[in-house]
């Protein structure tokens, strides 16, 4: 039964046929769990919430970044460095305090995950990492649950539903991860601010679809979102009848180790790595090195090491021939993935003196030198 | 001629194109013709077995190649070849 109050702030939904009185409490009977409010959480919560969603569950265990508000619209310049979950919270309770909102601030885990899913009806996968999208996933087909599921990559978006009742889940769709370092992470390739906007909202619009039982459900659909072509294609996705979600044969497992992730980094060589203060101990020496930028042009207007030379990891196998194989080399990018990438390329041609900077220019900032700004 | 669409992650590998026209009779050939024109692509598209990798699917239109005939689907005039790896970004 719909209060007074609520009559009053659901009006534009209940004069609509598709929704109506009927509707409106399919969605405040619903139990939505978010897994993380970054980028794609932040704008689906914030319209679950003004929604009239009952419950919403949030996962996440971060803490607001002045880098997170160029796109992480439910937390504000005054919430730097507050925990996100409770900034959101904040936010969902301004929009709308006649919902009920549920904190789990943990990293969700095999240990915790069917425990922290079961009270839900439908989650929203907003997670940045290979290893809980495999997690959301088992979970989610365990508990037959179904995932609405986006994801992006600078301008780019991808959104479906999987482990709906008889559709595909995301092992269908890739069985595997891909190995670490191989696809960028948005923090190493950027993220179009608004893209998050557009995808999260993809999935708010799917989640509400499910809880009312409306229209035709991304199910069996892979969305594709092309911001800079301004292009939406749709590809079909179909349940792999070897698939682990067809079979039955659905376990937790350790998802860092299937992804490929050491549990304790494996300690780099000595000769490997070198820390940015040792870097400027070599620059001040004027010792013979020469150092490698080996990010994008563009990160390297933002700020650079004066002493060094960009070439982009992409155009390194190319660059490889103009480089002294006998030469002292050290590389940086901006936090040290790609520029370990680099030292291999180098090494894999016969370089013998090739050392990455730990940390990247990040680092440097910290160590080094404040006044090269970090992003 | 069909049409590849390269996905934004792997631009870098294939100067920056968004697209690319090659020629081929089946997904096997087209694919072989763009990592001959990109070299830098084909680790990212294939194990050193050759075999496509597993977190890149590719399509014709919008049918996955799986449930086609794998490198042998044909591939007329006009067609568009998406090649959609996994991508794991969101909450950053
Ligand atoms: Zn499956």
């Amino acid at each position: 039964m719909l209060t007074q109050e609520e009559i009053s702030r659901y009006s534009r939904h209940l004069i609509m046929p598709e929704v109506g009185v009927e509707g409106q409490e399919k969605l405040k009977a619903a139990k939505v769990l978010l897994i993380g409010t970054g980028g794609l959480g932040a704008p689906v919560a914030m319209y679950l919430a003004a929604a009239g969603v009952g419950t919403i569950g949030l996962v996440d265990f971060d803490v607001v970044d002045v880098s997170n508000l160029q796109r992480q619209v439910i937390h504000g310049t005054k919430d730097i460095g507050k925990k996100k979950i409770d900034s959101a919270e904040e936010t969902m309770r301004d929009i709308n305090p006649l919902i009920k909102i549920v904190k789990h601030e943990v990293a969700l885990t095999s240990a915790n995950a069917l425990e922290i899913l079961k009270d839900y009806d439908i989650i929203a996968d907003g997670t940045d990492n290979f290893p809980t999208r495999f997690l959301i996933n088992d979970a989610c087909v365990m508990l037959g649950k179904p995932n609405v599921y986006a994801s992006i990559f600078r301008f780019e978006g991808q959104a479906t539903i999987f482990a709906a009742e008889g559709g595909p889940c995301y092992r269908c769709l890739y069985p595997e991860p891909p190995p670490p370092g191989l696809v960028p992470s948005c923090a190493e390739g950027g993220v179009l601010g608004i893209l998050p906007g557009v995808v999260g909202l993809l999935q708010a619009t799917e989640v509400v679809k499910l809880i009312l039982g409306a229209g035709e459900p991304l199910i069996g659909r892979l969305m594709l979102y092309d911001a800079l072509a301004m292009k939406f294609r749709e590809l079909k996705l179909r349940k792999n009848p070897e698939c682990i979600c067809a079979t039955g044969e659905v376990k937790l497992i350790d998802y860092e180790q299937f992804c490929g992730i050491p549990k304790q980094p494996e300690p780099p060589p000595m000769s490997a790595e070198i820390s940015p203060k040792d870097v400027k101990t070599l620059i001040d020496a004027k010792e013979n090195f020469i150092l490698i930028d080996v990010r994008e042009p563009h990160e390297f207007q933002i700020g650079r090491i004066p002493t060094s030379t960009l070439i982009p990891l992409g155009d390194l196998p190319k660059k490889v021939a103009e480089l002294d194989p006998n030469g002292n080399y050290v590389l940086h990018c901006k936090m040290g993935g790609r520029s370990a990438k680099g030292c291999d390329i180098l090494r894999q041609s016969g370089f013998k003196n090739v050392r990455n900077m730990t940390g990247g220019i990040l680092a440097w900032s910290d160590q080094v030198d404040p006044s090269v700004p970090k992003y | 001629m069909a049409k590849i669409l390269i996905p934004t992650p792997l631009r870098q590998y294939a100067e920056k194109n968004n697209s690319v026209d090659v020629s081929g009779a089946t997904v096997g050939e087209a694919l072989a013709n763009l990592t001959t024109q990109f070299p830098d692509l084909r680790k990212n598209l294939f194990t050193d077995e050759g075999k496509l990798r597993s977190f890149v699917n590719v399509y014709v239109n919008d049918e996955d190649i799986r449930y086609l005939q794998k490198d042998a689907t044909a591939v007329a005039d006009g067609d568009t070849i998406s090649i959609v790896p996994s991508i794991a970004g969101g909450l950053c």
